[in-house]
């Protein structure tokens, strides 16, 4: 049989978007839509006293203004993660539509519905709003301070959550005679996703439901959270989600789609569509966790890790979204990355006064691993070890079992990833020959691994559902609640199908598009669990989709099932290996047939109480123009053990995506606030430096296949993992061309250029 | 508040090879008359300020953010967006299969725009170095693809075009 | 959709100029890559426009008998670096150009536009400041000439009069001939960034290639508009080529700049970097005009 997985196969959109066909939410929008433009608030903190709303009510094309006087009391969290009907598993709910207590600057305080975007931009100019202010507060640590501006009256200094991991002795284990102590501060900058589709999402009302069309990951959760903050059944919402311009975790929140669902009921049920800005993309959608992380390691002169500290604060901004998962994802790699027998680890989320922040592309890893890898190199130049010797002495060991999640390391992937990348950027070569350089133009090499597990068990459900029906010509559709965002599940899921249904790909046709009204339920894109767990789903259904398939086949041919096979869209009798008829003649008779006449179909939902572990590393190679403070990247590759490669053309272009998104969290992209009131300074893509073409070298991607016993693919996390350890690596680098350990990212100019003077090596 | 009269004014020019004729409100920008009065939603909106490329159309064979780009200009241009590239019967255009053959595309929301920056470079009919097709295409963000494979299906195309083979990296 | 009140479209420039008599409040627009920016960002909302894109007669490089070049206010930067006389006698200013934003911005953005909205970081200002370009304006009386010094008056404000719209930009032969330079375009990134620092330096040469004859030094977002640093081009005249002279020449440009703090650089930092580029710029300006360091 002709296999399909493991092969590059052509997208199954790329036609329609190479040529401009593929439907986005705004090209589906009906021109007759009202336009709904948000009033957002000017200061960091405080509450609105008023708004006068006269001048804005009397201007043409204006149809409704409404403010946070207007609202519902229906407070509602906006997470993307699965409803838990544990009430203490649920996510915070700490959002209105609209809100008189304004928590930063953007926050949204009035909406204005007009005829057309002119109208309704001039009408949130033409409000009056008055507020109270307070006292605001930007810094992660300062906003946990006694007497900080309290943000939410739940929760005291500000803290949404604190945890912690102890192990062993930390305090006696460090007092070790001859222990080497090595201690960073490192910080991580707030980021922004940067898809280039900004979100925006229509509704309208038909039969007493409301419909959203949405730019969303998670359309089954979207339709759950706009009926909570609505207050109306779920039952009366639905959600479809067609092609997205990217989402990146951004989009795996409930964004306007509750704002504008309210907005069409408060018109009468008409069409509303709301769009963002890419000024308000970047402040009032939700941003990556600024976190700050404090490091100890006790390390003897040969390398053995004896005891460790470990504290992370994370900046969540005004609203909790996706809350403490987030570091708390990344504090949970620090024992299992490099196992320590003494460990104090603790994490805090703590509210600011900045811009929400959510789920973003490695979700707290990327993070956690700027400062745990900037870390080791810190230990290995502190003790005179080589980096790469000393990962290979200390990396989680082949065996390795996580007790919480029961992932097991199956592989030797560490030290097979880093040979691979080793080789591509002829790493150790060039570690010697740019040691102890001088000069003001340097050259070095970086290197730095990651730690990811894919999808979100045991901490929360994993299940998806898929349904697949068999058209008359033997070919089938197939849908799941998962979404495709442009990573191209749609296209693995379909050759996942093909084999394991036993139809050629060119049979398959994946239904793109999910409608909560007729798509089964799923959770959506997020947590890199794509084709992990809808890999189960689909394996399932097919399994029940061949079953009927073959008990069809039993009662046309009167072969026993056993003696039956569906191979390549042909019912095989086994024992000869004949050719019995096709399954386009099956489905044909099956469906027309005057004595029994079926449809052939299944849909199953699958739980899955599995996880796996997805590993790789990152090497760099810069160049460092010391006067004029500037870094060029000259070279860079990812390894990757994502298991076994569905497709791997695909894999590579979604490794390239993410070493971009890497690059940028290491050298330039920052959101940025001006002290004094809290407003973001550079919310749009001129002064927010994400990278252009211009910036990147050749990015090379590389895989090593250790095949994923628990997935029935054989597969694992590869969407999140490439933006994990890039950062580090370029971070890694630079210390090595210049022997500065720089603890923060982005590594701009203006921070070389404060390092260097520093360190002397530029006068002016 | 005084009442503002909306003035219109009526564009005739070229669009993917065919006359057109529209009156458009003058504070259209070309964006909003070619995917609101035309329905070419290949010209996407990704900042409408020029600074992303989704909107990019290509005007009298240059490449134009058409976001800020005032409709009424467009009067006795010839423009061309994704959709003239296409052939009578849906054939893609080399460079639009070579996006598909290099899997440039991801979420696929930057890719009418770089295509047509990637028409307008191949139209010149010269050999670009990778540095030089990097700066051509520079106008354009992307976060999906850190474009490399768009890159590759450029780089291809000119060379297939050019009737060279491509040079070994 | 623009939120404009009105929408002028000038035929000639005499039709511009009288649209500007007739409507003094009304902004001007070139390409737009400028106004239509800060439309969307509510700063000019509801503004009348006077629309001067169509006047192809502002497009376009000529020489003169004289020798000057002139440069029409609405060329385009992709066409300035395309041009063969900017090729052949100011390649400099072709390259500078050639940096602003990215090829798409290249195509809309006019020489005319980015000099007549009076910021500092505009990357053809620096060399036009570099090259003693002259503005040339026209308006009810005709046509005024102004050195590119005394046409900016201070951020964002340029010396432009009631019914004015500016025409061209001139530079003589005495300005550019056997010289030769370099511009740096100092940024966060390589394309679609707006200049941390732009420094243009254009150098003469003695016919053998030893001497500095003549330097020429100036800077964008070095000051609230772009500047000359005069002190450096003095210590640089008559000096041998040699590293110390761009040493010298580097340190100099000092006396004359003064960057600000902002949140997109510090002072200390633009201040460092200009010494920086004004070295590397000098370097590669003599080594074009064929000396050597």
């Amino acid at each position: 049989m002709s296999k399909s997985v493991g092969k590059s196969v052509v997208r199954v959109d790329a036609y329609e978007k190479a040529t401009g066909r593929a439907k986005y939410t705004d090209d589906l929008c009906d021109r007759s839509a009202l336009v709904v433009k948000i009033c957002h608030s000017t200061i960091a903190h405080g509450f609105v006293k008023s708004i006068d709303t006269t001048q804005a009510e009397a201007i043409p094309g204006v149809v409704r203004v409404l403010t946070c006087f207007d609202v519902p009391d229906h407070p509602f969290p906006t997470a993307g993660h699965p409803w838990s009907t544990d009430p203490h598993h649920q996510d915070v709910a700490d959002r209105m539509l609209l809100n008189r207590h304004v928590r930063y600057y953007g926050d949204e305080v009035a909406v204005v519905i007009a005829e057309d975007e002119v109208a309704a931009v001039q009408g949130v100019r033409a409000l009056k709003v008055e507020y109270e202010e307070l006292p605001f507060v930007l810094d992660v640590q300062k906003a946990m301070e006694e007497g900080a501006p309290q943000i939410h009256e739940e929760y005291p200094q500000n803290i949404l959550a604190h945890t912690d991991i102890r192990r062993g002795d930390y305090a006696k284990a460090s007092q070790e005679p001859g222990l080497i102590k090595v201690e960073g501060w490192y910080d991580t900058p707030t980021v922004q996703h940067c898809h280039i589709e900004n979100h925006g999402c229509f509704a309208y009302m038909e039969a007493g439901r409301v419909v959203v069309v949405s730019s969303t990951q998670i359309p089954h959760i979207v339709r759950r959270v706009v009926g909570q903050a609505l207050g109306i059944p779920w039952g009366k919402v639905r959600l479809i989600k067609p092609y997205i311009g990217g989402g990146f975790g951004n989009k795996q929140d409930a964004l306007y789609e509750p704002l504008c669902a309210w907005c069409s009921t408060m018109v009468g049920g008409r069409l509303v569509k709301l769009e963002c800005t890419r000024e308000e993309t970047f402040v009032s959608n939700r941003v990556r966790h600024a976190i700050r992380t404090h490091i100890i390691s006790w390390v003897r002169p040969d390398g053995t890790l004896v005891a460790r500290k470990f504290e992370a604060f994370s900046n969540q901004g005004a609203y909790a979204s996706h809350g403490h998962g987030v570091v708390a994802k990344g504090m949970g790699a620090f024992p299992q990355l490099y196992p320590c027998d003494n460990l104090e680890c603790d994490c805090w989320s703590v509210f600011t006064n900045r811009p929400a922040a959510g789920a973003m592309r490695g979700y707290g890893i990327p993070q956690a691993m700027f400062a745990g890898e900037s870390h080791i190199d810190d230990i290995c130049k502190a003790i005179g070890m080589t980096p790469l010797e000393f990962r290979r002495k200390n990396l989680m060991p082949v065996g390795y079992t996580d007790g919480f999640s029961k992932n097991e390391l199956y592989s030797d992937t560490f030290n097979q990833c880093m040979d691979k990348g080793m080789a591509a950027i002829d790493y150790q070569r060039k570690f010697e020959a740019y040691r102890n350089q001088t000069g003001p133009i340097r050259r070095g090499v970086g290197l730095a691994v990651f730690w990811y597990n894919t999808a979100v068990w045991p901490i929360s459900l994993e299940s998806s559902s898929c349904r697949m029906v068999v058209n008359q010509d033997g070919s089938l559709q197939f849908q799941t609640g998962e979404t495709e965002i442009g990573q191209g599940c749609d296209t693995a899921y379909s050759q996942m199908v093909a084999d394991a249904v036993g139809v050629p790909l060119s049979d398959v046709h994946v239904v793109s598009t999910q409608d909560t009204d007729v798509t089964p339920y799923g959770t959506g894109a997020y947590a890199s669990r794509q084709t992990y767990i809808g890999g189960f789903s689909i394996m399932q259904t097919a399994i029940a989709l061949r079953e009927r398939i073959l008990n069809i086949a039993h009662e046309q041919t009167r072969m026993p099932v056993s003696n039956l096979d569906l191979v390549d869209g042909q019912i095989i009798r086994k024992s000869d290996g004949r050719v019995l008829k096709s399954l386009g003649d099956l489905a044909m008779e099956s469906l027309y047939s005057l004595e029994h006449s079926q449809h052939i179909t299944a849909e199953t939902t699958a739980q899955i109480k599995s996880n796996a572990y997805s590993f790789g590393c990152s090497f760099a190679e810069v160049e460092v123009d010391i006067p004029m403070c500037k870094v060029k990247l000259l070279n860079i590759v990812n390894v990757h053990d994502c298991g076994t490669l569905i497709n791997p053309a695909l894999a590579e272009a979604q490794v390239h995506g993410g070493m971009s998104m890497a690059i940028g969290y290491g050298l330039s992209e920052e959101l940025k606030f001006d002290e004094k009131t809290g407003k973001p300074l550079n919310n749009n893509l001129l002064d927010y430096k994400l990278s252009t073409f211009m910036d990147h070298p050749t990015l090379q991607a590389a895989f090593v296949e250790n095949a994923e016993p628990t997935s029935p693919y054989g597969t694992k996390a590869l969407g999140e993992p490439p933006a994990c350890s890039g950062a580090p690596a370029i971070r890694n680098a630079i210390l090595n061309a210049t022997g500065m350990a720089i603890d923060c990212c982005p590594i701009t100019p203006h921070v070389l250029y404060r390092k260097f003077k520093e360190a002397g090596l530029i006068t002016d | 508040m005084e009442k503002h009269v909306i003035q219109y004014e009526t564009v005739r020019f070229n669009l993917n090879g065919k006359d057109v004729e529209r009156t458009v409100d003058v504070r259209a920008s070309l964006t909003d008359m070619l995917r609101n009065d035309f329905r070419m939603t290949s010209v996407k909106k990704g900042c409408e300020v020029g600074e992303c490329g989704a909107c990019n159309v290509l005007i009298d064979g240059e490449a134009f953010n058409s976001c800020i780009y005032l409709a009424v200009w467009a009067n006795g241009k010839h423009i061309r967006t994704l959709e003239g590239l296409l052939g009578p019967n849906g054939e893609l255009s080399d460079i639009q299969q070579a996006f598909v053959d290099e899997a440039a595309i991801q979420c696929g929301f930057c890719t009418p725009g770089f295509i047509l920056t990637a028409v307008e470079i191949l139209e010149s009919g010269k050999e670009y170095t990778d540095d030089e097709l990097r700066k051509l295409l520079s106008g354009h963000l992307c976060r999906c693809t850190g474009y490399e494979n768009i890159l590759r299906a450029v780089k291809k195309t000119m060379y297939r075009r050019l009737g060279k083979p491509m040079p070994e990296q | 959709m623009y939120d404009m009140k009105a929408l002028y479209q000038a035929k000639s420039v005499a039709d511009a100029v009288a649209l500007r008599l007739a409507h003094p409040e009304a902004q001007i627009i070139a390409g737009g890559s400028d106004v239509l920016v800060q439309m969307r960002e509510g700063k000019r909302a509801g503004v009348e426009l006077i629309s001067i894109y169509g006047l192809d007669e502002l497009r376009g490089v000529t020489l003169e008998d004289d020798g000057t070049l002139c440069i029409g206010s609405l060329t385009s930067f992709s066409h300035i670096t395309r041009d063969p006389l900017i090729q052949q006698h100011i390649p400099v200013l072709g390259e500078a150009v050639d940096q602003v934003g990215g090829p798409q911005i290249r195509n809309i953005g006019t020489i005319g536009g980015n000099t007549c909205n009076g910021v500092t970081s505009a990357d053809s200002a620096s060399t036009l400041f570099a090259y003693d370009a002259v503005i040339e304006l026209t308006g009810p009386e005709g046509v005024r000439r102004v050195p590119i010094q005394d046409f900016y008056i201070r951020a964002g404000k340029v010396d432009i009069r009631e019914g004015e719209i500016q025409t061209a930009i001139r530079i003589s032969r005495e300005s550019y001939e056997r010289t030769f330079g370099h511009y740096i375009k100092y940024a966060m990134r390589n394309a679609m960034d707006i200049a941390t620092l732009g420094t243009s330096v254009n150098v003469r040469l003695s016919p053998d290639g030893k001497t500095v004859e003549r330097a020429r030094v100036a800077f964008g977002v070095a000051g609230p508009v772009p500047l000359r640093a005069e002190t450096a081009e003095r210590l640089a005249e008559g000096k041998p080529v040699s590293e110390e002279t761009a040493e010298a020449f580097a340190q100099a440009v000092k006396e004359d700049i003064n960057p600000r703090d902002s949140w997109r650089a510090a002072r200390d930092f633009r201040m460092h970097i200009a010494v920086e580029s004004a070295r590397r710029a000098f370097i590669e300006a003599v080594n074009r005009a064929g000396g050597a360091l």
